[in-house]
C-alpha cells in the first residue's frame, strides 16, 4: 500500500545540509498498523510528511498504491501533533472543515460528524469551541476531523504526546477499537514504547542523525490488547524491554 | 469580578471630577483659568443645540473618515499580503509613511481640498488607515504553520485558505488595529477643525478660546472625550460580537 524505496531527505540550513532521513526502505501493507519510534529529531515527522505528499524526497521514491506521491491525496490523511483546530469553529464545525473544503455533500457528513464525535466520547460537546475543551478533547476532535475523510491511509504524528498519561491510554485504547472495527492503513509516530506495543502490528525503530531504519519488530500479540493485566503481560513486557534496549543503545 | 467591572471605572471618573471640583474650590481658581464642573454644565445648558450640532459635525467627519479608513486599510492589507515579494517591498514604505506626522499635513489639506468637511474627513482617514493596514497585515501573515499545513493537506484552494483560515485568524489583530485607529480618529478630526475652524467641536474650542469663554471650551472638550470613548466602546462591542473567541484564547 505504502512504499518507500531508498528515500532520503535533507534540509538546507545555515550551517550546511541536515540529513533528516537517509536510505529508508519501508513497506506498509493494507490495513496494517505500523508504529514508528525514535528519539526527537530523528526524522519521524519528516517521514510522515513525505508519505502525506507535503514534502518531496531528496532522493528515492514514495508510493501509495504503486503511484508516486507528488501532492497530498484525498485518501491519505495526516493528523498533526497539535490539534490544529480553528478557534472560531465549534467541535462539529471543525470536523466539517474537510467536508466543506472538498465540497462533499454536507447534510450526510453532518450526521456522520456527529456520530464520530459521539463515538470518541464527545456527546454534549458538539457545539463547544476548542477553548472550552480540554487538550484530550481537542485531540479527539482532530481525530474525528481526520476520520470523516474516510482515509485509506491514516498518518498520525505523536497525536497524544501533549496529553496526560491516563488520557493517552484512554485514547490509545479507543484508537485500537476503531482500528479493529474499521481498519485503515495506519502509520503512528510515538515516543511511547507502551503505546507502540499496544497498537502496532509492526514497530519501526529509527536511529538518530541521520534517521535510518534501525530495526523492525513484529508484535505478535492477539487483539484486543490492553495496558493493564491480560493473558499476555509477559510477552508484552518482553517487547517493551526489547524496544527499550534498541532505543537506549542507539 | 464581573459585578465590579462597570462600577470601578464609574467610581474612577467620579473621583476625578471630585478632585477637579475640590481643587477649583479650595484654591479659588477663577473660571477663566479652570472652570469648575458646574460652570461647564452651565456652559452646555446655555446653548445645548449649538454644541450638539457641532458634536454631530465632528461625529460625522470622524465616522466617515474612520469608515473609509477601514475599507481602504483592509483593501491595502489584503492586496499587499497577496504576495510575499509585494509585502516585503511595501512594508518599509508603509513604516516611513506612518512616521510622517499626519497632523502637519492638516493646513496643506485645506489648500488642496478647500474649507468644507472634506479636508477633515481626509485627515481622519490618513491618521486611521496606517494602524489598520499594519495590524491587518500582521494578522494575515501570522497564520500558524500547523494551520497552513492543514489547508495544504486538504488541498484547499488559495481562496478557501484565505476565507476559511487566514482571514478569520487575522480578525483579532484587525480589531487591535481598529481600536488604535478609532482612538486616533477623533484627534484627527479635532486637529483638522482647529486648523480650519469652520465647524465642529474643534472650532468651538478655538472660537471660545478667542473670546475667553473657558467654560464653553471645556464643555466642548468634555463632549469630545465622551464622543471618543463612545466610539471606542462601540468598536469593542463589535469585536465581542464578531470574535468572541479571541479573548478566550488570549486569556
Ligand atoms: N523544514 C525544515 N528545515 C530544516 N530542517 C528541518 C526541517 N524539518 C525538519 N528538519 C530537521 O530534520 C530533522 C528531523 O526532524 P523531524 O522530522 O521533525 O524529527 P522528529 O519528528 O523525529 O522529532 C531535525 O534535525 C530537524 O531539525
Ligand atoms: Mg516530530
Amino acid at each position: 500500500m505504502i512504499g518507500l524505496d531508498r528515500v532520503s531527505r535533507t534540509f538546507p540550513t545555515r550551517d550546511g545540509e541536515v540529513t533528516a532521513l537517509s536510505d529508508i526502505d519501508l513497506r506498509v501493507d493494507k490495513h496494517e498498523f505500523v508504529a514508528v519510534i525514535g528519539r526527537s529529531g530523528c526524522g519521524k515527522s519528516t517521514l510522515l510528511r513525505l508519505m502525506a505528499g507535503l514534502l518531496a524526497p531528496t532522493s528515492g521514491t514514495v508510493t501509495v498504491d504503486g503511484a508516486p506521491v507528488r501532492r497530498p491525496r484525498a485518501d491519505v490523511v495526516l493528523m498533526h501533533q497539535l490539534p490544529a483546530l480553528l478557534p472560531w469553529r465549534t467541535a462539529l464545525g471543525n470536523v466539517m472543515l474537510p467536508v466543506e473544503i472538498r465540497r462533499l455533500p454536507r447534510a450526510d457528513h453532518r450526521v456522520k460528524a456527529a456520530e464520530l464525535l459521539d463515538a470518541v466520547g464527545l456527546t454534549g460537546f458538539h457545539h463547544r469551541h476548542p477553548y472550552e475543551l480540554s487538550g484530550g478533547m481537542q485531540q479527539r476532535v482532530a481525530l474525528c476531523r481526520a476520520l470523516i475523510q474516510q482515509p485509506r491511509v491514516l498518518l498520525m504524528d505523536e497525536p497524544f504526546s501533549a496529553l496526560d498519561a491516563l488520557t493517552r491510554e484512554e485514547l490509545a485504547t479507543q484508537l485500537q477499537a476503531m482500528h479493529m472495527s474499521a481498519p485503515a492503513t495506519t502509520v503512528f509516530v510515538t515516543h511511547s514504547i507502551a503505546e507502540a506495543v499496544l497498537l502496532a502490528d509492526r514497530v519501526v525503530v529509527l536511529s538518530t542523525r541521520p534517521g535510518r531504519v534501525r530495526q523492525v519488530l513484529d508484535i505478535a500479540l492477539p487483539r484486543p490488547r490492553s495496558f493493564g493485566h491480560s493473558a499476555h503481560v509477559a510477552e508484552a513486557a518482553g517487547y517493551v524491554a526489547e524496544l527499550h534496549d534498541l532505543l537506549l543503545h542507539d | 469580578m464581573n459585578a465590579s467591572r462597570p462600577v470601578l471605572p464609574v467610581a474612577g471618573a467620579l473621583a476625578a471630577i471630585g478632585i477637579w471640583w475640590g481643587a477649583t474650590a479650595v484654591f479659588g481658581i477663577r473660571p477663566l483659568f479652570l472652570p469648575a464642573p458646574p460652570d461647564v454644565v452651565a456652559a452646555f445648558r446655555a446653548q445645548p443645540g449649538y454644541l450638539l450640532c457641532e458634536t454631530g459635525a465632528t461625529l460625522l467627519e470622524t465616522v466617515t473618515g474612520f469608515g473609509l479608513a477601514v475599507l481602504l486599510g483592509l483593501l491595502i492589507a489584503v492586496t499587499l499580503t497577496a504576495s510575499r515579494t509585494l509585502e516585503r517591498a511595501a512594508l518599509p514604505v508603509l513604516v516611513a509613511l506612518n512616521s510622517v506626522p499626519k497632523v502637519a499635513v492638516a493646513p496643506l489639506l485645506v489648500v488642496w481640498l478647500g474649507f468644507g468637511p472634506r479636508p477633515k474627513v481626509v485627515l481622519v482617514l490618513l491618521i486611521c488607515v496606517f494602524p489598520i493596514v499594519v495590524a491587518t497585515m500582521a494578522g494575515l501573515t501570522s497564520t500558524p504553520s500547523e494551520l497552513g499545513e492543514l489547508s495544504r493537506s486538504l488541498s484547499a484552494s488559495a481562496w478557501q485558505t484565505y476565507v476559511k483560515i487566514r482571514l478569520p485568524w487575522a480578525l483579532p489583530q484587525v480589531f487591535t488595529g481598529l481600536k488604535v485607529a478609532v482612538s486616533l480618529a477623533v484627534i484627527g478630526a479635532v486637529v483638522a477643525e482647529i486648523s480650519n475652524p469652520s465647524g465642529g467641536l474643534g472650532a468651538v474650542v478655538v472660537l471660545s478660546g478667542m473670546s475667553f469663554d473657558t467654560p464653553l471650551a471645556f464643555a466642548a472638550i468634555v463632549l469630545l472625550a465622551l464622543l471618543s470613548t463612545a466610539l471606542f466602546y462601540l468598536v469593542v462591542a463589535v469585536e465581542r460580537l464578531l470574535v468572541p473567541w479571541a479573548r478566550a484564547i488570549a486569556g
